[in-house]
């Protein structure tokens, strides 16, 4: 399988192998009109097998939802067919609007235009929980 | 400006600090009779309680100040349509502090973001009670003399009582404690508390689901009902309410000083026959509560006394 390399945009890489699409929807690259690549279980030698994201547009990408997904993928920007900058993530402590609470009882379920907000409530599993009611992050 | 929405809004000495003023209402109640006056509170209701409401409206009576009060979804704009926020914003131009209770767990925060007065949590769905706590710390101590060094068992339905998840967090911060959780395994703690309070601090607990086993090693007996109005399925609650019932019987091994709390109302999980037992403090809770609200509201308003 080979896949072209970008000319200007996004590759997303060493994801955690399966974690690309959930990535894809939160992001919203099911949106986008450019060309998105999504590889999945790529051979890595450091990962045993990996997920990548490529995207061949320039566009904000909110860092946030990627470090949430997986704070160990890298992010390279590219353009003009090079290498542009590389983002280090961290873990971020808060997440507006990027996940929805499933608890029926939080007052979210009710609440118009009530903004969606996670906080980071265990960093070393990662886990998030919903600013409101404390439910945990699905 | 203050909020009170989950316990651990207060540090263990601002915790500290409110049982000294508790102290200080009960031994001189005169002293306190006009601190607050000119000052309203207001009571936002939106689930039924009678308690927690009385308390909150006797506790700033007794502080000298007045009671605005609404009392049920049903009589607000809330049947209207209005949202949590907006009736945040209107009612902190009417009063000075807000109480409110929700059956929406997390109201209340969104209540505090939105108010431009101290809003207290008196109760949010399943999610937390903190002034409960207070009036369960304030109880403890007058009993025990103290808030450390104790085994606590907490009986009923662990998994939406919202003042069994408060008064572990609370109680996580000082040091000897130790829980004995005892519940049908349907209703067991959630995970969220199990894992973020007590092992993320080291807090030693045990599950079980046997009452009469736990008995002799516990100080402290913290009984729950069983709440129907949690349930999403009657058949649930019907299978779930009688699990536990306290009886003369089942205290033959409990210590002498033990010290049975319940945050009330209690349908049958305890029985009348206990009422007259020295170790029963359930309606003393009642009393303490009304201690520690005022004490809460004085700090809340910095209202120096």
């Amino acid at each position: 399988m080979r896949i072209e390399p970008i000319q200007n945009g996004v590759v997303i890489d060493h994801l955690t192998a399966g974690t690309s699409l959930k990535l894809y929807h939160l992001l919203g690259l099911d949106r986008l009109e450019c060309p998105v690549a999504l590889i999945q279980n790529a051979v890595s030698e450091k990962m045993g097998s990996k997920d990548i994201i490529k995207i061949g547009a320039e566009l904000d990408i909110d860092y946030d939802i990627i470090a949430y997904v997986d704070p160990g993928a890298t992010v390279n920007v590219v353009k003009n067919g090079e290498l542009h900058e590389k983002k280090t993530l961290s873990q971020p402590k808060r997440l507006v609007n990027v996940l929805k609470c499933a608890n029926p009882r939080c007052i979210t379920s009710t609440e118009q235009e009530l903004e969606q907000v996670f906080l980071l409530s265990d960093e070393e599993k990662g886990v998030y929980r919903c600013m409101y009611c404390e439910a945990k992050a699905k | 400006m203050r909020n009170l929405i989950s316990i651990t809004d207060l540090s263990v000495q601002e915790i500290e600090e409110l049982i000294r003023t508790a102290y200080r209402i009960i031994e001189d109640p005169a002293h306190f009779a006009h601190v607050c006056d000119g000052k309203k509170l207001a009571t936002l209701f939106f689930e039924p309680s009678t308690r927690t409401r009385l308390s909150f409206e006797a506790a700033m009576y007794e502080l000298g100040g007045h009671v605005l009060s609404v009392a049920g979804a049903g009589s607000s704009s809330a049947s209207k349509g209005e949202s949590v926020a907006d009736t945040a914003k209107v009612v902190s131009c009417y009063a000075d502090i807000i109480a409110m209770r929700h059956p929406k767990e997390g109201a209340p925060q969104v209540a505090a973001i939105n108010a431009s007065i101290p809003v207290i949590n008196a109760g949010d769905g399943g999610h937390n009670h903190p002034t409960q706590t207070l009036a369960d710390l304030l109880t403890i101590h007058r009993e025990k003399g103290r808030l450390q060094d104790l085994t606590i068992g907490l009986c009923g339905d662990l998994k939406f009582g919202r003042t069994v998840h408060s008064l572990i967090q609370a109680m996580s911060r000082y040091t000897g404690v130790r829980f004995v959780l005892i519940s049908p395994e349907e209703l067991m703690l959630p995970s969220y508390v199990k894992h973020d309070v007590l092992e993320k601090y080291h807090v030693p607990y045990e599950e079980t689901t046997d009452l009469e086993s736990a008995m002799p090693s516990l100080d402290v007996l913290y009984m729950t009902r069983v709440q129907r109005e949690r349930f999403f399925n009657e058949e649930d609650y019907l299978r779930l309410k009688d699990s536990y019932i306290l009886t003369p019987q089942k205290l033959k091994n409990a210590k002498p000083d033990m010290n049975i709390l319940h945050p009330l109302p209690r349908v049958n999980e305890i029985s009348v026959a206990i009422d007259d037992d020295p170790r029963a403090c359930y309606f003393k809770q009642v009393l303490n509560g009304k201690y520690m609200r005022m004490a809460l509201i004085l700090k809340l308003l910095e209202v120096e006394a």
